[in-house]
């Protein structure tokens, strides 16, 4: 046994090590944000939000297309994920001890892990190839996958916090099923869900990966969901590797938007979450 | 139970019901559909490089698209090393976070800090590879890699010209995307554990870093490495911050300074202009390869978290 001294010598230096720990890894976070901030901010302008990409050199770029063009991808993703997600997860629920649903539930676990890139992969292969161009559905197609676990999990998980006996009183009544889970669960835990959609579509709204070979990007506004689409993501990605310091600079201001929609996403779930009523 | 309601139940449910069942089934196979279609997709469109090359594909390291000759083994090394380099740092530091805001710190300090790295965790990534492009490889390029070379030259990780952009710098933002993950996992696992070990311990004369040991890493040790089991597994698959930050050169070389590339920016950088089909598949193969990794890494996290009763 280690006399006293040595013992609380060594919860000291652990002490100490532990605070350095924090230290260094607010460090690279705290450069994160200054630098968007720091950096992204000065170009902002009213034109930045309407303008077009202008060529090198030219004065007045601006990422309009990029913003409304991930506007519209977030969309297509959010029209085709959440109901899709929305509906594993009352299955899920509905049928819970059955095999079948633990087969979804696997499936939902395992599409949760795969790398985006791969679903790009997939989607470009599947879609793109077969109508022959880039479009807008094809990457809200992509970026649907990536959202549907997250809302089915969320869905599951919410609807088993409801007590059993809501659903029994609603069935004693004479309901029939759908009833019961359409008109008393669901409208129970619609703040939830909602939260749980705000989180999602936060999520794939920064998501560029499977971007990249299906919405391609463009340097026009967006016309049609069937021919290929500007985002920001891809945007900030091509700007990013240029070589121009001026294109660089509109990188940042993209990021600097970017990430603010994504935080105040985020920060609003929490706010909703904060006040939500106890389930009675 | 009585005979004739049972044999007539068929009858008996509503038509909503039916329609209802049928909807949310369809839907729930339809998701099991996709799974299956992606996994057919990329066995079947890896297929011909996988006919052609077979098991030497995961070996050999000469990838060259010009001469039709795949081999994955540098991407493949690629991905392993940056997510190496990334748990590496990642871990402890997450680790040590999360055990000294729940053992040490007092609940305000802890709130903030949470929300802080919870805000950090939302940040997409291609805004992670923008930093490290213009702030993180520059710094590393004249600070970092010149001290790394004149101390540790000697090791072969540390030797060779400074780039920058690298193995290192793909490690470095993989560790710093990977922190809020892992924290946010051993948080959960702290949160769950009961307070009474900690008191016991305490009232046993245990000094705080014992505590922490009895009380936090060691009941909460399923938990701890279940998190950093995914955290790697977020590692392997991340794709744009690395793409931005590795180099992108298809060459296996030991020291971390120089250039690379992994299995996610191989298809991110080659897909769009592979010319012949052969390309194409070899590049299809590298994401089965992929899938299946991250597959299985996750299914281990899980089944190790999951045998945890303390969760």
């Amino acid at each position: 046994m280690k006399s006293l001294k040595q013992r609380q010598l060594i919860n000291t230096c652990v002490h100490i090590l532990l605070v350095g720990a924090c230290l260094v890894s607010a460090l690279p976070l705290i450069s994160i944000f200054t630098y968007i901030v720091l950096r992204g901010a000065p170009g902002l302008s009213l034109h930045f939000f309407t303008g077009l990409p202008q060529p090198i050199g030219e004065p007045g770029s601006g990422m309009g297309n990029a913003i409304s063009g991930t506007f519209v991808l977030l969309g297509i993703a959010s029209g085709i994920g959440i109901p899709w997600g929305l509906v594993a997860g009352i299955f899920m629920t509905e049928y819970r001890d059955t095999r079948m649903a633990s087969c979804v539930r696997f499936s939902a676990e395992l599409l949760s892990s795969i790398p985006s890139i791969v679903i790009g992969l997939f989607i470009y292969e599947q879609i793109v190839l077969r109508m022959h161009h880039f479009s807008a559905l094809a990457g809200g197609l992509a970026l649907s996958i990536i959202m549907i676990p997250t809302i089915a999990r969320s869905t599951e998980e919410q609807l088993l916090l409801i007590p059993a006996h809501i659903r029994e009183a609603g069935l004693a009544l004479g309901l029939p099923r759908w009833k019961v889970t359409c008109h008393i669960l669901l409208p129970g835990i619609i703040r939830s869900i909602m939260t749980s959609m705000m989180l999602a579509i936060a999520r794939i709204s920064g998501e560029t990966a499977p971007l990249l070979f299906t919405a391609f990007g463009s340097r026009f506004w967006p016309e049609s969901i069937f021919e290929p689409i500007a985002s920001l993501p891809i945007q900030i990605y091509n700007l990013a590797i240029s070589p121009f310091e001026e294109w660089h600079q509109q990188a940042w201001t993209g990021a600097f938007i970017l990430a603010l929609f994504v935080l105040s996403l985020n920060i609003a779930t929490r706010l909703v979450m904060r006040q939500k009523e106890p389930l009675s | 139970m009585v005979k004739g309601p049972v044999a007539h139940r068929k009858k008996e449910v509503h038509r909503g019901d039916w329609l209802f069942a049928q909807f949310i089934q369809a839907g729930a196979m339809l998701l099991i559909a996709l799974l299956l279609a992606l996994a057919w997709f990329l066995i079947k469109g890896g297929w011909p490089a996988i006919e052609r090359y077979g098991a030497r594909f995961l070996f050999s390291s000469n990838w060259n698209p010009v001469l039709e000759v795949f081999g994955a083994a540098p991407v493949i090394y690629g991905t392993l090393v940056s997510s190496a380099i990334a748990i590496m740092i990642a871990a402890p530091l997450s680790v040590s976070v999360a055990l000294f805001l729940h053992a040490v710190a007092p609940p305000k300090i802890r709130a903030v800090f949470s929300f802080f790295v919870d805000m950090l965790a939302a940040i997409p990534s291609v805004v992670y590879g923008l930093w490290g492009i213009f702030v993180l490889a520059p710094w590393l390029r004249s600070d970092v890699e010149p001290w790394l070379s004149e101390h540790f030259g000697f090791l072969p990780f540390f030797q060779g010209p400074f780039y920058g952009v690298g193995m290192l710098a793909a490690g470095l933002i993989l560790a710093i995307m990977i922190i809020p993950s892992i924290f946010a996992m051993c948080s959960e696992v702290f949160r769950s554990l009961p307070v009474t070990y900690k008191e016991a311990a305490l009232a046993l004369g245990a000094t705080r870093w014992e505590m922490m040991q009895i009380a936090f890493l060691r009941a909460g040790k399923r938990g701890i490495i279940g998190g950093i089991i995914l955290g790697l597994g977020r590692a392997l698959g991340e794709t744009m911050a690395v793409t931005m930050l590795i180099g992108n050169r298809d060459e296996i070389s030991v020291s971390l300074f120089s250039p690379g590339q992994t299995m996610a920016s191989v298809i991110a950088n080659e897909y769009a202009e592979a010319g012949s089909s052969i390309h194409v598949a070899a590049l299809i193969e590298v994401g089965l390869v992929l899938f299946c990794m991250t597959i299985l890494v996750n299914a281990l996290a899980r089944i190790i978290i999951r045998s945890d009763d303390a969760i």
